[in-house]
This record gives structure tokens, C-alpha cells and sequence, in this order.
């Protein structure tokens, strides 16, 4: 499913402009499953699964399965609708270099949004 | 579609403020009770447009909506260029009560949202008979910080973006998209670090969980009104707030987030005339 965001993010001339000067590489961990995320300039150039042995990265995002779950299901419910409602509620841990994703925070929301359910490529 | 104009008057007023000259930019529109309506943290009074649209208000309300100092097209106070903008409890609430003055508004009903929300708690402990009656929209009596305010104001984080994106989750997810991104424009268009000392008196300075239990609803009635996915106020929050005052009433608004008058006018006026309309109707019984 996280191999998605691939194709659902580059089809979105939008949000590919927007993040039009992002390059970097993140890590998405969801439960024991890590994911490492690559963006050239706004377009999600690849995504390998875990696991690694010497991951490099620029920030993380880490919360458990169940979690990601709820964010990503169609209709989320309050508290599990938006990235920031989850570091709210602690139990999205954000981490690493942090200017990266919160320069960037309306892309990185939406991208991660496009893997909600019935959300077309 | 032909040119028309809103009922809105936008006026500039030039008054003394915290001890300096202030320019405020002052918008109103319709007679009778007034009703004086407080903006969100970062945002400027064009989150009341609605309600100032709304005939039903207009007809029984002067509705009157101020940009606070260093928001929207209200000025910051000369020699700003060397200061840190940072709110304060005492400061908000000699503001509030000095504006309300120069305006001669006598006792009207107050709203506020968010910080607006946090200090008309202040407002209805400490000044209950100032005020006919208080409306709390997302009123919680503290928030404790959940990311670092820092990335709110500095020269490698765009200010405007950040503070848009980090809002985005708070407006409803059902809500119409025009006035969602209306709100956010607002948020786009913060001067730099105007949320983040706004978000001094929010997250450090304005907490009154200590004080709340206080509040004595004969003198000055409350309601509080919060919407279902604001995770900045949460429900639970507000409700906190209903259970530790005597006499508050609180309705929880299904949908809806932390922008209600802004991001749904019209699901959050149909929570807000059943309000105005006991406040009317209890009027004079004090």
C-alpha cells in the first residue's frame, strides 16, 4: 500500500508543484515496518521497505499500524484526521531534522493523505 | 453577476492602547445588542464575515469585529521593528475592555475563538459585570505545546506556509472549501511571528485551569460552543471547562473544528441563534 504513494503523489501536478524545491528522503515507520521515502523535486521517486541496515534520512515519522490505519481510512475520525492531531495525541513521534517536514508540512500532509482509502491515483 | 455591497463597514480607529497610540482597523455591521466578536490566534476579524452578512443577526445585533494590534489591517504600535510580539493575559484583557470603551460599547455580549475563547474565560472571572453574556467558541482553559513553536518564525521556514499548514487539520474535514481556504488565506497572510506571540498567551501565559472553577455564571452567563475535530481545544477540553463552572453550557458542534464562525458559517449560525436567542430572552432577568 505505501508503494502507492508513488504513483498517487507524481499525478498530482499540484502538489508536485509545490513541492517543487523539496528534494530529500524520509523515513515512514509504520509499526515494526519502516519505509524510506526518496523526493526530487516534488516527485516521490522511489519508496523501499525496511528493513535497513544503515538507514540515512532526513527526519522520521513513526506511529504504531493501528494508528496509520485511522489516518488513512476515508472518512478519519477527529484525532486521527490530520498529522498534527496525531503528534498532538502523541502517538506520532516526528524526529530528525524537522525544518525539513515543517518547511514543507502542507506537502508532506497531503502527499501522506493520498494513501486514504478511495483516494484515486 | 452584478456589483453588490456587503452591509460591513470597515473603519480605522486611532486610539490609545496599553499606554501608546494604536491604529485599529474596526469593522461593523447592523444595530441593536451589541455583540463584539474576538479572532483566533494569527487571524483578523474577516473570520466574522458571515455572521456580519447574516440578516437575521444584523437585524438584532451590532456585530463588531476589531483586528487586534499587528493583525490583519490593524497596525503593530510604533518602534515594533525592535520588539518581540508576545500576548499576554493582561494585556489582552486591558485591551478588550479599553477598546470596548473607546467604542462606548455598554455591556455587550462578548465572543471570542480560541485565544478569543481562552480569554473571555479570563473576561467573564474577572469582569463579569461588564458584559451581558460570554460566548466561548473553542474555549479550553489551557493547551499544553505539542510541536515547537519556533518553527512558527524563522528565516528557513516560510511563516505564512507553516502557520497555514499547521492550522489546515483543525478546520473540519466536511467543510465547504471555499470558506475553509478562506481561513486559511487569513493564516497565510500573518505578519511574521504574529501567531507565535499570540500562541504566548494560548500555551503559557493564559492558563486559568486554576482560576476556572471560579467563574460565577449568575453574575455573567457563559456558553461555550466547540467543534467535534478542533485537536487544538479539544471537546473534552471544553467540556472540562462546563463541568468545573456552575451554570456554563456547552454544546459540542458536530463537524465542525477549531474556525466555526470562518470555516462553516452556516452549520455554526444554526449552533449560534439558539445562543443569541436566550441571551435575548434572559435579558434583563439580571
Amino acid at each position: 500500500m505505501i508503494e502507492q504513494l508513488k504513483e498517487r503523489v507524481n499525478a498530482d501536478a499540484g502538489l508536485v508543484r509545490r513541492g517543487r524545491f523539496l528534494s530529500t528522503n524520509f523515513l515512514l515507520e509504520v509499526g515494526s515496518t519502516q519505509w524510506l521515502i526518496n523526493i526530487v523535486e516534488g516527485q516521490v521517486s522511489s519508496v523501499t521497505q525496511g528493513p535497513f541496515v544503515m538507514p540515512s534520512w532526513s527526519f522520521a515519522l513513526r506511529a504504531p499500524q493501528e494508528e496509520w490505519a485511522r489516518f488513512w481510512q476515508a472518512d478519519p475520525q477527529p484525532g486521527s484526521h490530520d498529522l498534527m492531531a496525531l503528534i498532538k495525541r502523541r502517538v506520532l513521534k516526528a524526529e530528525g531534522n524537522l525544518q525539513v517536514f515543517m518547511a514543507n508540512l502542507r506537502y508532506f500532509k497531503e502527499s501522506l493523505a493520498k494513501l486514504r482509502a478511495g483516494v484515486a491515483a | 453577476m452584478s456589483a453588490s455591497f456587503e452591509p460591513i463597514v470597515g473603519r480605522y480607529m486611532n486610539l490609545q492602547l496599553l499606554g501608546r497610540p494604536h491604529r485599529l482597523y474596526v469593522e461593523e455591521a447592523g444595530q441593536g445588542a451589541p455583540l463584539l466578536c474576538l479572532h483566533t490566534a494569527g487571524s483578523d476579524g474577516r473570520q466574522y464575515r458571515a455572521l456580519m452578512n447574516h440578516k437575521d443577526i444584523i437585524a438584532r445585533h451590532r456585530v463588531i469585529a476589531f483586528d487586534m494590534p499587528w493583525h490583519g489591517k490593524s497596525s503593530p504600535p510604533a518602534g515594533w521593528h525592535d520588539e518581540e510580539y508576545q500576548l499576554t493575559s493582561q494585556q489582552y484583557t486591558t485591551m478588550i475592555l479599553e477598546i470596548m470603551q473607546a467604542l462606548e460599547l455598554d455591556k455587550p455580549i462578548v465572543m471570542g475563538c480560541s485565544i478569543g475563547g481562552r480569554i473571555v474565560l479570563h473576561l467573564v472571572l474577572e469582569h463579569p459585570e461588564r458584559f451581558r453574556a460570554i460566548i466561548g467558541l473553542q474555549a479550553g482553559a489551557h493547551v499544553d505545546p505539542y510541536y515547537d513553536l519556533n518553527f512558527l518564525h524563522r528565516p528557513d521556514v516560510h511563516g505564512g506556509e507553516v502557520c497555514a499548514a499547521i492550522v489546515s487539520g483543525l478546520v473540519g474535514p466536511k467543510a465547504p472549501v471555499k470558506e475553509r481556504w478562506e481561513t486559511l488565506w487569513h493564516y497565510m497572510q500573518g505578519g511574521p511571528g504574529v501567531f507565535k506571540g499570540d500562541l504566548h498567551f494560548y500555551k503559557i501565559d493564559g492558563d486559568i485551569r486554576e482560576r476556572v472553577a471560579q467563574i460565577d455564571t449568575s453574575r455573567c452567563p457563559l456558553f461555550l460552543l466547540s467543534g467535534e475535530y478542533d485537536y487544538s481545544c479539544t471537546p473534552e477540553e471544553t467540556m472540562a471547562v462546563a463541568a468545573s463552572v456552575k451554570g456554563a453550557q456547552a454544546t459540542i458542534m458536530k463537524g465542525l473544528g477549531h474556525f466555526p464562525m470562518s470555516e462553516d458559517p452556516q452549520a455554526f449560525i444554526g449552533y449560534l441563534l439558539p445562543v443569541l436567542e436566550e441571551i435575548s430572552r434572559t435579558a434583563g432577568k439580571g
